[in-house]
């Protein structure tokens, strides 16, 4: 087996309890996003537009669909002779086995799949952010600038701030403090949680937390702290682009209407940057005489006869007449009754919405969700399910 | 389970009336439906019937067809035994090319010889269809039949070119006819050949040694008195599509919706090589009617009656109308566009317009600029 520059591991085990019922069976990175992908697709994309053949996939809550979406890589271009995508669930040993205890401990008991592949670098991402990035030269600038970790950072509002692990860093860009989550920040840099670790020293650092019995095994909270600490070269790399947590329903939500804008930051159409994913076989989508669709994404395999506003559609979505869709996402396979209405909504997949129902509220800025296979019944309208 | 049955697409000789549209291709993958080429009905059909070893017959233009199947696995057909097989003429000399079909599986006999399967299904890539095969197997093996065809009851052929086909009480042909024969029947053939593989060996030899060299007009057409042909009725929807006419209106037809839903999931879906499009894009102001959009689509203007590949680009002011717009093109702003098919990459500059007519649509070829 040939030895690999950098192997990335994809931390794809979350269990996204504040997207509530869309991860009831569901790990956070399948969760379907942008008419067509699922959360994960833009990582996996991403290493693949990066030169990256070498993925360990870290999974453990609800991993049946995640894992017969990701198959063998074959969407991305990860089903390679040397290296490839490896899903990595946690195992049994000689000694007992044992859950991923945090971020850290994770990548700590696949050691041995990294070592297989000798590299000099690895790249530690997440399955659950919206954002296209070349990791290359993220890695070119590590190597430039003679790190031994560098982390990617976003500029936040202040006000924002609080909900990220902040950064301080020098005139030269390399990190002097680490906060997580402060409450009061006095930096708006914010980490992305996309790490380059030169292998040997996060080596040493994984072996030495586990060590540690009181150690919480996470990456935010205890490896980058002991880091920085020891002084070892933490260097930051500001990226510049569209980039999203989509943590929380609001969050998913806002994100899936970012893509509406005239000049959507993040450019799904870009001919250069294609977001692979399982393509769903389905026919072109078919809008009748009584369709009226505008500012909206609708994917193959949709029927529309009613009216689609500001809206995200996914494969397979049924919209009957006289039916209105405003600010919504409607994830794949859903049937929307005669003259129903559905406002700033998330509908989850295979749901039924009959005849006239109303889901949501247009005077409310809250979005109402509807779990995956729910039938809504017509004398049953929703405000608010959240 | 896998089927008792061999696949082949013939290809041989496949004849059209396409005018522009095979400039550069074979039939086969003329761009048909929005996303899909015409070969990939016939062999989503045989896939979705099970069966799992198709050899497509190549004869010219297949360029296309190389860089459209690949390695087959959009269809499921890249498999360690069995799979995708495309299967170029075998020749030394370029004049061969030209012999009839029988020559051709002549040729490729290994092909069968090594295959296990005990049934061989002779089609062509132009019957627009979804089919399911094991039904018909189940049918010739009741008839006792040697060769099973099967046929449509279709009065209308909206411009396709196909063979006219009697039958008697029992269902059994009496008598076949090229397009232009004066047979007075509804009934037409889909170019679909059920038979048992040892049978199909021993007619292209048979044949060969009489000089006859096509399959369907001297080995099957003329001993219908001595085999026994039976024919297999097809109920589902059917696109004849071998003439310009025929695919615009053919095309047309699936912007029924019975016809969508029948023909791309009934019985089975359609498979097409898969392009990483992202869901398609309207603008505010965007208008669209009774219309086929794919993937990869950018709407800032209004598309009426038309169906749209992927990564078409309607531009704001554009009106499309009665049109079909395959991949990648462009119509810009305040051009208007009526019963046009425009080829591949094909753009159309602002302010332009365009008419054709149903009969004749205004046929754009492939990289134009207008």
């Amino acid at each position: 087996m040939g030895r690999k520059r950098m192997v990335a591991m994809l931390l794809a085990g979350g269990e996204g309890k504040r997207l509530g019922v869309l991860t009831k069976d569901l790990a956070k990175p399948a969760v379907h996003f942008g008419g067509k992908y699922r959360i994960i697709d833009f990582t996996l994309s991403n290493c693949t537009h990066s030169g990256i053949d070498t993925i360990g996939v870290l999974t453990q809550y609800q991993p049946l669909v995640l894992n017969t979406y990701l198959g063998i890589g074959s969407p991305w271009g990860l089903d390679r002779r040397d290296g490839g995508m490896a899903i990595l669930p946690p195992y049994v040993k000689q000694k007992g086995g044992m859950w991923y205890k945090g971020t850290a401990n994770a990548i700590y008991q696949n050691m041995g799949f990294i070592d297989r592949y000798d590299p000099d670098y690895v790249l530690v991402i997440s399955g659950d952010h919206i954002y296209t990035m070349d990791y290359e030269l993220m890695l070119q600038e590590h190597e430039e600038r003679g790190a031994d970790v560098t982390i990617a950072c976003i500029e936040v509002s202040l006000k924002e701030a609080s909900r990220f692990g902040i950064m301080h860093v020098d005139d030269e860009g390399m990190i002097t403090a680490f906060e997580e989550k402060p409450k009061v920040p006095t930096s708006n840099l914010a980490s992305m949680g996309i790490y380059i670790f030169s292998w040997p020293v996060l080596q040493q650092y994984l072996i030495r937390d586990e060590a540690n019995r009181s150690s919480s095994n996470d990456f935010g909270k205890d490896i980058i702290p002991a880091m920085l600490q020891d002084g070892v070269r933490l260097n930051s790399y500001t990226f510049k682009g569209y980039w999203k947590d989509v943590g929380t329903l609001e969050s998913l939500w806002e994100a899936n209407m970012d893509l509406l804008s005239e000049k959507p930051v993040l450019d799904l159409n870009d001919k250069n940057w294609r977001i692979y994913s399982v393509n769903p076989n389905r026919p072109a989508h078919y809008t009748a005489a009584t369709a009226e669709v505008y500012d909206s994404l609708i994917t193959e395999g949709c029927i529309v006869e009613g009216l689609v506003h500001r809206s995200v559609l996914f494969y397979g979505v049924q919209a009957g007449v006289e039916s209105e869709v405003y600010e919504s996402v409607i994830m794949p396979n859903v049937k929307i009754g005669k003259g129903a209405r559905i406002y700033k909504a998330i509908i989850g997949e295979n749901a039924i919405i009959a005849d006239g129902v109303v889901i949501g509220d247009p005077s409310k800025e809250t979005v109402t969700v509807i779990g995956s296979d729910e039938f809504v019944a017509a004398n049953q309208s929703l405000q608010e399910v959240e | 389970m896998n089927s008792n049955i061999l696949g082949v697409i013939n290809l041989i000789h496949e004849a059209d009336e396409m005018e522009t549209l095979t400039a550069s291709r074979c039939l086969a993958t003329v761009p048909f439906g929005a996303r899909y080429r015409l070969i990939d009905f016939m062999l989503s059909s045989m896939v979705n019937s099970g069966i799992s070893k198709v050899a497509v017959f190549a004869q010219t233009k297949y360029r296309s067809l190389i860089d459209h199947l690949g390695s087959g696995k959009h269809w499921d057909l890249h498999h360690r035994q069995s799979g995708l097989f495309i299967l170029p003429p075998v020749t030394d000399d370029v004049n061969e090319v030209r012999r009839g079909d029988l020559y051709h599986f002549y040729q490729h006999r290994d092909y069968f010889t090594r295959s296990s399967q005990e049934y061989v299904l002779v089609t062509r890539s132009h019957m627009i269809c979804n089919i399911d095969f094991e039904e018909m197997l189940v049918s010739h093996k009741a008839s006792g039949a040697s060769i099973t065809v099967i046929c449509k009851r279709q009065n209308e052929l909206l411009g396709g070119k196909a063979r006219k086909v009697q039958v008697d009480d029992k269902g059994r042909i009496t008598s076949m006819q090229d397009h232009y024969g004066r047979l007075n029947t509804d009934l037409i053939s889909m170019e679909m050949y059920l038979m048992k593989k040892d049978l199909l060996l021993e007619i292209v030899d048979s044949s060969l040694a009489q000089g006859q060299d096509h399959l369907v007009r001297h080995a099957i057409m003329s001993r219908l008195d001595r085999l026994h042909v039976q024919s297999y009725i097809y109920e589902g929807y059917l696109g004849v599509v071998n003439t310009l006419t025929s695919y615009y209106q053919n095309s047309m037809q699936l912007l029924r919706p019975d016809v969508w839903k029948s023909l791309f999931f009934e019985p089975g879906p359609i498979y097409t090589k898969v392009k990483d499009e992202p869901p398609a894009r309207y603008a505010e102001g965007a208008k669209t009617s009774n219309s086929l959009v794919a993937n990869g689509c950018i709407i800032e203007g209004t598309v009426i009656n038309s169906i749209l590949f992927r990564g078409v680009h309607v531009r704001k002011g554009a009106v499309v109308r009665n049109s079909i717009i395959m991949q990648n093109g462009i119509v810009g702003e305040h051009s208007i566009v009526d019963h046009v098919i425009l080829d591949k990459d094909v753009t159309v500059e602002r302010s332009r317009e365009l008419r054709g007519a149903e009969v004749s649509p205004f046929l754009a070829t492939k990289r134009k600029v207008i």
